[in-house]
């Protein structure tokens, strides 16, 4: 089971012949052999990396090769466009790696989301997604991954790693891993993830990572609440950041005083999660919260 | 990305946003010369410093005749300018602006932000301008009126209506209100803004509506688009660690602790700040070398951690995905032998190429202790560090 990517899924790369496309479409197939195609205007027709097929556009891409997802790894000034053509060719699940989009640029994006039937969107400025043996989309490394049972959710890229490298020694392993992105605007935000979680058979715990700026966190707190019955664990990154200064993420911000890192922890402690202090508790606490959901 | 408040001012006057007439003084002289310009009553000489509460710290000062303001502007320029903004090391004033004064009958508040959660423009006015909008939304939020407006539709005239009719504002107002309002608007989205921002919007005693202070944030990642924003930057008014780090394109700032701090990736770059401080030290600084730093990277990352005089200790925290512990390692020794190590160093390596990393570091010679995991690593620098 596993939830968006399993071994079915047909994945194309946007941006395919470029230096990041072509490197993490080669790690990413080399894991798991999903990769039917890429996507680079006006080199249609040639072979790229690993022999994998060239299109001119996505249409043609998901006609030809029948791609059902997208891996984006086009420069920032041309990446709306590119996830407004996969949203446009109906593609269900659309992955942007890319860093460092302009927000006005994100808002069209937002509209043609709101309007399409068919495709969701996961980042921008995300890792990708893996469901570990089974298929690959993204940038994180492959080998750290175990198959298992708890569901990761993060804003953050190594922060996600760390959670699957603790996972890992700690024998649980990884059902899927999100990246949802560290963007202001993305496409998937928390909640959606957790209830593809809640639903899923082979997920039995789940770690969300959370960091400071914006309410995503909160609202995934008042969702947990009243929706998942699974054990969660939590950890918000940022809980020693100054106001007003933008760590890393576009979207790391704490400003008038919202969106800090104890506002999110004491509302997920509200909702029942237990919440790592320290990025080193992150396994150790969803063990906790499994077991005190036995009790 | 910040700018002063003369260029603020620049940037509303070519977009139809009205604002006092003014000048830029760089000496005494040339603020003797702008006040007699202006040729008002009355004028304003401000310290042009990229920090709030400068009214408050003596940087904003009237002048009633040009001598006068010659007399401010010599004890302005120069001088180190401390607010509760700029922290206790202060900012030191390069420039003054010489603005006309206005009677002001009213003060309102105007400011357009990006909503996050509706992907829209979000406008807030309010009719107690002059005030911590923060407060004014707790206090009295039926003084505020917020209008979202979808980009991909265009902001309508209902939604200036519902401003200037919301708050019941006189008649004689609206049209110069929705006036300024578009234009705002209209700059918000070809400047590329984060939030832009009219505290105090003053009318005066003629009727006139104008800007009087215009705080302005740009969206960095849209600089590239926006070279006419982008040489406005001031290097004079930030941190030199700051401009250093984003010369290699690194993602730093300073803090004000002694562990110095090189991570790979902004989740866990501000995570190993939460782990030193849980663990009772205090981090030097927040810094990401990103996903594909080279040794290069590295090694610059290292000359901004040891030229900073506070650092009593150094944490590296790695978890390498597509970045390899090896390279890490090398970039890490490399830098170690070229600047010399002056200082305890704490190395956590985890991820790809982890073993041959890990015997790098032993094999090097260097004085460094290799952690465990992260928790080892961070209790073993605030240790060494005290």
């Amino acid at each position: 089971m596993a939830i968006l990517v399993n071994s079915q899924t047909r994945v194309i790369t946007q941006g395919i012949t470029g230096k990041s496309g072509e490197f993490h479409t080669k790690l990413s197939h080399e894991y798991a052999p999903c990769f039917v195609g890429g996507v680079t205007p006006g080199k249609g027709g040639q072979k790229g990396i690993l022999d994998l097929p060239i299109f001119d556009t996505v249409a043609e891409a998901k006609h030809k090769a029948r791609a059902n997802a997208t891996m984006i790894f086009v420069p920032p000034p041309f990446a709306a466009d590119a996830i407004l053509e996969a949203i446009d060719a109906e593609i269900e699940l659309i992955i942007c790696i890319t860093e460092g989009i302009p927000v006005l640029d994100m808002i069209p994006v937002k509209r043609a989301l709101e309007r399409s039937r068919k495709s969701r969107l996961i980042g921008p400025n995300c890792p990708g997604v893996i469901t570990p043996g089974q298929c690959k989309i993204g940038i994180m490394p492959g080998h750290i991954h175990k198959v298992g049972k708890a569901g990761i959710v993060s804003k953050s890229g190594t922060l996600t790693y760390e959670a699957v490298g603790q996972t890992t020694a700690a024998g649980i392993g990884q059902s899927s891993c999100v990246g949802i992105g560290g963007d202001p605007i993305i496409g998937t935000y928390y909640n959606d993830v957790l209830a593809l979680f809640e639903a899923d058979p082979q997920t039995e715990g789940i770690i969300l990572i959370g960091e400071i700026g914006g309410d995503a966190e909160i609202k995934a707190a008042q969702f947990i609440k009243e929706n998942i019955k699974k054990p969660v664990a939590a950890f918000i990154a940022g809980q020693t950041a100054p106001a007003g200064k933008r760590m890393g993420h576009a979207g790391a911000i704490v400003s008038g005083g919202h969106g800090t890192a104890a506002e999110k922890m004491a509302a997920l402690e509200e909702a029942g999660v237990v919440v790592a202090k320290s990025p080193a508790d992150l396994a150790s606490s969803l063990i906790k919260a499994m077991e005190r959901k036995k009790k | 990305m910040n700018i002063h408040e003369y260029q603020a001012k620049q940037l509303f006057r070519l977009n139809g946003v009205p604002v006092p007439d003014g000048y830029l003084a760089s000496t005494p002289v040339e603020a003797e010369f702008a006040m007699r310009r202006l040729g008002t009553e009355v004028g304003v000489v401000k310290a042009q410093v990229h920090a709030g509460g400068r009214g408050k710290a003596g940087g904003v000062k009237l002048a009633k005749t040009p001598a006068e303001a010659r007399k401010i502007a010599e004890q302005m320029l120069g001088m180190t300018l401390v607010t509760h903004q700029t922290g206790p090391e202060g900012k030191k004033v390069h420039k003054v602006y010489v603005e006309a004064g206005s009677k002001i009958v009213k003060e309102y508040y105007l400011a357009l932000v990006l909503d996050r959660e509706t992907a829209s423009v979000s406008i807030m006015f309010s009719t107690e301008g002059g005030m911590d909008i923060e407060e004014v939304a707790a206090k009295t939020p039926d003084k505020i009126v917020v209008v979202k407006v979808d980009p991909t539709v265009g902001l309508q005239g209902f939604q200036t209506r519902r401003i200037c009719f919301g708050l019941n504002l006189p008649a004689a107002e609206h049209k110069e209100l929705s006036s300024i309002i578009k234009n705002l608007y209209k700059m918000f989205l070809k400047y590329d803004y984060a939030m832009l921002e009219i505290n105090p919007l003053v009318v005066t005693a003629d009727g006139k509506m104008f800007a009087l202070d215009g705080k302005m944030n740009f969206d960095d990642n849209a600089l590239y688009r926006q070279k006419d924003i982008e040489v406005m930057r001031d290097f004079e008014e930030e941190d030199e660690r700051d401009i250093e780090a984003s010369k290699y394109g690194l993602s730093y700032i300073g803090l004000d602790g002694n562990i110095g701090c090189l991570v790979n990736g902004a989740g866990l770059a501000m995570a190993t700040m939460d782990i030193i401080k849980f663990y009772g030290g205090r981090p030097a600084n927040f810094l990401d070398v990103g996903g594909g730093a080279s040794q290069e990277t590295v090694t610059n990352a290292f000359r901004i951690l040891f030229a900073d005089a506070n650092v009593k200790g150094i944490f590296v925290n790695i978890f390498g995905g597509i970045m390899k512990c090896d390279i890490i390692a090398n970039g890490v020794v490399a830098a170690a032998k070229e600047l010399g190590l002056r200082v305890p160093m704490v190395v956590r390596l985890e991820g790809t190429n982890v073993d041959k990393g890990k015997e790098i570091l032993r094999t090097s010679g260097l004085n460094l202790y290799a952690a465990n995991d992260m928790a080892d690593g961070a209790k073993k620098i605030v240790e060494m560090a005290k």
